[in-house]
């Protein structure tokens, strides 16, 4: 055993990477949840984010055009998944999962040519001065900038579900649909934006995924983030800081077990791997006896009826 | 849904039973547990098939399932593709090992083959490579090359194919530079490239400069790409896009000759079961390029070491050789019988750690 060979700040530092996808992903599947509207199709939107991000970045040399494409890619199938369940009235979960599969079928066709292709580097953000304190300097300031995009995003959806009348909108349409139409909300509206929005950050996600993390383009290399997102958003149940939590629980663990098992420790491989999951579950859990519950409309279909 | 489709199936075989026979092209199915476009071990596997398709041209079908997980899942694909009417099944991973027997019983007249398991039946064959062969070889250069002295290692399951793997790497790294120390990570999975990739960040993070991979995809050689100084061995693939550096070799399965031959076999009735376990002689176990990033000397004596192997001359598992407790397994000159290596479940003398359980 040598725990010594494991640098907290390098620890720490790669927690931010490991967690950044799942924060994305699943913070665009909360807002979409509380709007009412339960969309599993994460993993498909994620993997065709992937795509879509690495084929632009690929083609045009810029990361940053790279992070838009799979924005838009992410969107643009959400749209599929709002079209199906707002407009046709399908069946949330059925059109979720087929969304998923189609998105993994779709990104293994768009990525025949992209396999081997390495794509440009993301640059870091350099800052000066904060980037060069000790310690703290590597962990918070040293990192690409789809690290502060997502911190920045969870900090917006917080204040934005919490203090603005755009949120009380959203929550009002996903916990009674039928109160909020109603009063006169476009329910549908408000549904296909949040749906489109969590397409989006879905889409940053997979992205982060090819573009940072690994970064390089394989089939189906999101390798079930997507699912681990969805589940987040329940057990963080539908709150932002909770979210946060959870996925720097979920990627902390994570990066930490692969360490201590290079460092020999002692401790069973098996436990170690799975105690990401067991960790963040529990922690969640027993966050969540405040009796915080599920947006009342969630997963049901909403037709105006007069 | 799918009982609809066996029913259709059913009406489809009832129907067509009479005129079909002879002139049929033989249908042989593949099941695979990642994407074909992993780069990797199921991207050999496809690269067989193809091999098998443009072999027979007409007198063959080939249909496949990718991404099937291991596990009662792979019970269903099997079922289905045998349904289908598949003659001979490829069902190409460790764990497809239970459900290819129990589906074999219901369908004694398709012929099937699993690689690297251990059981057989009348209708089941297996199949496997000797890849310990090339991980000799690749364990010589990684000892060569490696300043830290520190290995970094990462193995996918606990399963007898992986943990040979790792002791021959380690003999053989041993021999060539007795200071290297291994470190390991199990990342329980064959394909999962963020994990493939932190495991090998993880591994980079605590000094290791050499990478050596058990799992399917080319994550862990762009990680490695993205650290620098660090080199890699393709797994189950040339992942020649990551050449010369860091990749400086690799370790290709070439199962294309296999494929061809079984086929060939189920046209002509004369496919019998029988365990298969071919080496870097017989070419299932190929040693891609090694690049110039290898200094001449080292790369003089690494092939040096696959011709010894495959000439039959030099067993990579020859004694004294003693197990990690310290109690001997080779006695001096002992080389180790195929039995005890299809079922290795311990480490040899001087790797830290404990294989999970």
């Amino acid at each position: 055993m040598d725990l010594a060979s494991i640098s907290p700040v390098l620890l720490l530092a790669s927690l931010m990477v490991a967690a950044t996808p799942i924060l994305l992903a699943a913070l665009g599947e909360l807002v979409v949840e509380r709007s009412g509207v339960l969309n599993l199709g994460v993993e498909g939107m994620m993997i065709t984010g992937a795509i879509c991000g690495f084929a632009a970045a690929v083609e045009t040399g810029s990361p940053f055009a790279g992070f838009v494409a799979a924005a838009l890619g992410g969107a643009v199938l959400s749209l599929l998944f709002a079209g199906l369940t707002q407009v046709a009235l399908a069946n949330q979960v059925a059109s979720g999962l087929a969304l998923t599969l189609f998105g993994l079928g779709l990104s293994a066709l768009m990525g025949q040519g992209y396999v081997g292709v390495k794509p440009p580097p993301t640059p870091r953000l350099d800052i000066p001065v904060l980037g060069d304190i000790p310690i703290l300097g590597p962990i918070l300031f040293g990192h690409d900038v789809m690290v502060y995009v997502g911190l920045g995003l969870c900090a917006a959806i917080w204040a934005m579900l919490k203090y603005t009348r755009a949120g009380l909108v959203l929550r009002a349409v996903g916990e009674n649909h039928d109160a909020a139409h109603a009063l006169g909300y476009k329910v549908v509206r408000v549904r296909v934006m949040a749906i489109l929005f969590g397409g989006a950050c879905a889409g940053l996600g997979g992205a982060y995924i090819s573009l940072i993390r690994v970064p390089q383009w394989t089939e189906g290399m999101t390798a079930g983030a997507g699912w681990i997102a969805l589940a987040l958003v329940v057990f963080a149940s539908w709150k932002a800081g909770r979210v946060l939590l959870g996925a720097w629980l979920f990627g902390g663990v994570t990066v930490l077990q692969l360490n201590l098992q290079a460092a020999g420790v002692a401790i069973p491989v098996e436990y170690l791997s799975m105690s990401p999951y067991l960790i963040t579950i529990l922690v969640l859990v027993i966050m969540s006896a405040d009796r915080s519950r599920a947006p009342g409309s969630l997963g049901r279909i909403f037709h105006a009826t007069g | 849904m799918r009982l609809e489709k066996i029913l259709a199936g059913a009406i489809l075989a009832a129907g067509l039973a009479v005129p079909a026979a002879a002139q049929d092209p033989t249908k042989v199915g593949f099941i695979y547990v990642g994407p074909i476009g992993d780069g990797g071990w199921t991207y050999e596997h496809d690269k067989g098939r193809l091999a098998v398709e443009e072999h027979f041209g007409d007198k063959v079908e080939t249909v496949f399932q990718e991404s099937v997980p291991e596990g009662a899942d792979a019970e269903r694909a099997i079922t289905q593709m045998a349904l289908r009417g598949a003659d001979l099944i490829f069902t190409t991973s460790f764990g497809f090992m239970e459900p290819t027997i129990t589906v074999a019983k219901k369908f004694p007249d398709v012929k099937f083959e699993h690689a690297t398991g251990f059981k057989t039946a009348d209708n089941v064959s297996t199949y496997s490579a000797r890849f310990y062969e090339g991980r000799a070889i690749q364990g010589h250069i990684a000892a060569s090359m490696t300043e830290s002295n520190v290995i970094g290692y990462i193995a996918s399951y606990p399963i007898p194919e992986v943990i040979r793997g790792i002791n021959a790497a380690y003999i053989h790294a041993r021999k060539a530079n007795p200071d290297v120390e291994f470190k390991i990570i199990w990342a329980y999975t064959w394909f999962d490239p963020a994990k493939e990739a932190d495991a090998a960040t993880a591994l980079i993070e605590q000094g290791a400069d050499v990478i050596l991979q058990h799992t399917d995809s080319t994550a862990p050689q762009a990680a490695a790409e993205k650290a620098g100084d660090v080199i890699t061995f393709g797994q189950a693939s040339d992942m020649a896009e990551y050449k010369p550096y860091p990749r400086v070799s690799s370790i290709i399965d070439n199962w294309a000759p296999y494929y061809i031959e079984r086929t060939q076999d189920v046209m002509d009735g004369t496919w019998e079961s029988q365990q298969v376990w071919h080496g870097i002689n017989e070419g299932m176990v190929e040693i891609g390029e090694i690049t110039d990033a290898v200094p001449e000397d080292v790369k003089t004596q690494a092939l040096a070491l696959k011709a010894e192997i495959a000439s039959g001359d030099y067993h990579p598992f020859t004694g004294p050789l003693n197990k990690q407790d310290g109690s001997a397994w080779l006695a001096e000159g002992e080389t180790a019988d195929d039995g005890t290596l299809l079922g290795m479940d311990f480490y040899v003398e001087g790797i830290s750690g404990k294989i999970p359980q």
